[in-house]
């Protein structure tokens, strides 16, 4: 699971109001070299939840030192977009979960994909 | 090509015409080389391919014979089967000459097809032989056995006229009309209720002919049943094998009427075509009566040695010696099937194949284990889907995803319309084929089957594990959705309804969604769907997945356990039902036929990723496919301009001789996926492959015409943007309304 899957990624327990975002418990996380375009960087950034992000890649020891605030102008910042490119696509967490804030529920991460299937009671 | 050239150069000015003639031809020659291995010649020659004038297009040798007559003196005229091109060997090079100017770029025309020819010089044709196939043992082929006033004497005593059914058991089935006398030939359960004779008998106009069986020592014993059916042209059987169990060894078929071809299939995948001419009889005794199949496959044209074709059938029943073969129209054809009942159980010499001997008799097509019958609440449905919709894909996963290459066009303009930047979810994406389509947007895929989802992983798609009902997806977060697919795993209208709600939940205002899902019209606007349509190219057997593609809605799961609706317990169908099979289970589809239900179960044909060595046949893998794929589109090309769609019911456009029918032999031979663009090679190899296969049924609820529509419209907040019919599958652009 790359952050931008988790970004986008919210609890969906019955009942719960507060699923997003899903914490991350990682156990295995690797970095794969993706090719960088400033372009695609740029304009997925206004879909993101930047705080999400941030206390994504914090979480795995990746935040480098990027803003808790979504600086403006970025499209010219070329080391900015990079560093958004690197948590976005090329971090991925490939074992561990994510929990659900709320309800504690874990949904596992296995071979880098995460199972968000729910029990028929959960729905 | 350069001799195009050549000859070109003597046209100063080229008209717009003649360059695209030119054009083609090109194309035409560049296909030929690349996919047939045969390459054109610069210099005139003797010889000349004649690209688009062969077999698989629809052109009788006749027809293109006349043709070429005209412009010299032929040698030899070679029409290898279902191929799409043909060679010509003239007597003189002038004569080639005059062909190649004449009739480069010429329409001919060939029943209802016209093609257009592009003419090369080759330097000699390679014309492989085959050699010739011996007929199954044990199977005999006597021609003219009765005379043709027997025949409508025959003919004249079964009265398909009657209504009153219970005498003679009369039925009529989807693909022929049936009669039986003496006992009934029952298709529930393959076999006779031996204790309930029927009342009429066997025809008495039938007794001289059966006396002369005895006394010509093709039978011992008079038989006491008898099956007349009758095919139009177009019609068939499917390949099985007689009941062991039902009746004695020597089984009896006369042919009146039109001829046909009788494709017979030994287990280990040889197939011996043999063409029956009207007034024969045929003895299948031994081997051919026990374990080789027997089917008709039914299309419009049959394959069959040319020029006089009853003399060389007759010293050639089997069509194995492809040198000269044409096409000859099918008509009606009336068959007389006399039987013997058995009273003891089969003690034949092959139990495989033996029902007796716990061999299942041959159904077909092949049934589950025991149909389920449609859900009636929510935990029925959400059982049937588990069972028949997550757990085969989880199971076909692989080889299903080695079908699903080619992403189809509409959606990928769909996909190509959103702007860059935009978030994309692929709700029951299975192998992610969609996900890359337009790099521009953001685009996450989930679905029910973790290998699915695997096989997105590995591409590098951002995809998880989710169900259609539920989507883990931040609401209004996507610009666009797409369920491709997908819906029509669905088994109540409630979760289908669900499943629209959930994806108009993802889309932001103005966001739209398309979704597909299966038509039950599978012939619209009076274009027959390719699912349809490969069944009449080559017909329901083939079992080649390869372009599952374009026969199935590239089906996906993605599904779950749930609907947050209220529990409902009625299946539900605001629509019309079709009709719905009465005692409530489900019915099994036979594979590239029209659907005569909504609800069903589609089999399958599961051939395992096997490591036999021949990765690009058969089974095969995305190699082969993407290959067969080119070939087709590149033989299209070559044919394109001139392949009109009409040539669509067309004889053999498939592949080779008419023997591609696998079908439902024992309850798992690989059948129904058929796919119409294999190479011969690589489908013979295919069927040598197919040792019994496992068959999963994944349920469906095909949609009826505007019902699509109908349930979007129960979704608030939401409009139809528009709709329409795509290959047989239903579709709706949604919109979400704006803020």
């Amino acid at each position: 699971m790359k952050l931008l899957t988790h970004n986008m990624l919210t609890s969906h327990v019955k009942g719960v109001s507060k699923g997003y975002p899903l914490l991350i418990k990682a156990t295995q996380v690797k970095v794969n070299e993706v090719d960088f375009n400033p372009k695609f960087v740029s304009r997925m950034i206004p879909k993101l939840e930047w705080g999400a992000l941030v206390q994504a890649a914090e979480g795995l020891g990746h935040r480098q030192d990027l803003p808790g605030e979504l600086v403006s102008d970025y499209e010219q910042n070329e080391d900015f977009l990079k560093k958004v490119h690197r948590i976005l696509l090329e971090v991925e967490v490939m074992e561990g979960c994510l929990q659900c804030p709320e309800s504690g529920r874990e949904f596992p991460i296995s071979k880098g994909i995460p199972n968000m299937l729910l029990n028929e009671d959960e729905v | 090509m350069d001799s195009s050239m050549e000859n070109n150069v003597k046209t100063v000015r080229r008209s717009k015409e003649e360059k695209k003639v030119l054009r083609k031809q090109l194309k035409a020659s560049h296909t030929l080389l690349k996919h047939e291995g045969i390459s054109t010649a610069a210099q005139p020659t003797k010889s000349l391919v004649v690209a688009n004038g062969g077999l698989g297009n629809g052109v009788s040798r006749e027809g293109l014979s006349a043709a070429l007559k005209e412009m010299g003196e032929v040698e030899g005229l070679v029409m290898p089967p279902h191929k799409p091109y043909a060679f010509v060997t003239y007597r003189s090079e002038e004569s080639a000459r005059n062909a190649h100017v004449h009739l480069n770029g010429q329409m001919i025309q060939c029943g209802d097809n016209s093609v257009t020819l592009y003419l090369s010089y080759v330097e000699s044709v390679t014309h492989e032989e085959q050699t010739s196939v011996l007929l199954p043992e044990g199977l005999v082929l006597v021609e003219d056995f009765v005379s043709p006033e027997e025949e409508a004497v025959l003919l004249s005593a079964i009265d398909w006229s009657s209504t009153n059914d219970d005498i003679t058991a009369q039925k009529a089935l989807k693909h022929r009309r049936v009669k039986h006398y003496g006992f009934e030939f029952r298709y529930d359960n393959n076999n006779v209720d031996k204790d309930k004779p029927l009342p009429a008998g066997l025809p008495e106009e039938c007794l001289p002919v059966l006396e002369r069986c005895v006394s010509s020592e093709h039978i011992s014993m008079m038989p006491d049943q008898l099956t007349v059916n009758q095919y139009e042209s177009g019609q068939g059987i499917p390949p099985h094998v007689d009941t062991h169990s039902a009746f004695e060894d020597t089984i009896l078929s006369l042919s009146l009427g039109a001829k046909t071809v009788m494709d017979f299939r030994h287990p280990d995948g040889r197939v011996v075509a043999v063409v029956l001419p009207g007034r024969s009889l045929l003895v299948m005794k031994g081997e051919s009566r026990y374990l080789w199949t027997h089917g008709i496959t039914p299309r419009k044209f049959d394959m069959v040695p040319a020029c006089d074709p009853q003399s060389s059938a007759r010293s050639r029943p089997d069509l194995g010696t492809q040198s000269s073969l044409t096409l000859s129209r099918r008509g009606t054809r009336t068959s007389f099937t006399f039987r013997k009942i058995r009273h003891e159980p089969c003690r034949c010499a092959f139990p495989s194949a033996c029902d007796s001997r716990g061999a299942p008799s041959t159904p077909s097509p092949a049934l589950p284990p025991s149909p389920p019958t449609l859900p009636c609440c929510r935990a029925d449905a959400a059982r049937l889907e588990e069972e028949y919709v997550h757990r085969v894909y989880d199971a076909i996963a692989s080889h299903f995803s080695s079908t699903r290459h080619s992403p189809w066009p509409r959606v990928c303009h769909f996909l190509a319309s959103l702007p860059p930047g935009s978030v994309l979810a692929d709700v029951g994406c299975g192998n992610g084929k969609y996900l890359g389509v337009n790099p521009d947007v953001i685009a996450v895929g989930c679905d029910r089957s973790g290998a699915l989802i695997q096989i997105c992983a590995e591409r590098g798609f951002h995809a998880f594990v989710s169900d259609a009902l539920s989507v883990p997806l931040r609401t209004a977060s996507c610009d666009a959705c797409i369920s491709i697919a997908v819906i029509h795993h669905f088994s109540t209208q409630e979760r289908r309804l669900a499943a629209v709600r959930e994806l108009v939940r993802l889309l932001k205002p103005g966001g739209r969604a398309l979704i597909y899902v299966w038509a039950f019209e599978q012939e619209y606007n009076k274009q027959k769907s390719k699912y349809l349509k490969e069944s009449n190219k080559e017909h329901q057997g083939n079992h080649s997945p390869t372009s599952e593609d374009s026969q199935e809605p590239h089906g996906k799961s993605s599904i779950h356990i749930s609907s947050h609706l209220e529990d409902s317990c009625r299946p539900d169908d605001s629509m019309t039902d079709v009709s719905r099979v009465t005692d409530g289970k489900l019915s099994v589809h036979t594979n590239r036929t029209a659907f005569n239900t909504q609800d069903l179960l589609v089999p399958w044909h599961l051939k395992e990723g096997k490591k036999r060595d021949d990765e690009e046949s058969g089974d095969s893998s995305k190699k082969g496919k993407s290959k067969e794929k080119n070939k087709k589109t590149s033989h299209n090309s070559c044919s394109a301009s001139s392949l009109n769609p009409k040539t669509d019911p067309s004889p053999g456009s498939g592949s080779r001789l008419d023997t591609s029918d696998a079908a439902h032999i024992p309850d798992c031979k690989p059948s129904p996926s058929g796919n119409t663009t294999q190479t011969s090679s690589s489908t013979v190899k295919s069927e040598l492959e197919s040792s019994p296969a496992p068959v999963f049924h994944r349920y469906y609820h095909v949609f009826q015409q505007g019902e699509l529509e109908q349930l979007c419209a129960q979704v608030n907040g939401v409009k139809v943007q528009s709709s329409y019919h795509d290959q047989g599958n239903w579709c709706v652009i949604l919109q979400k309304d704006g803020l």
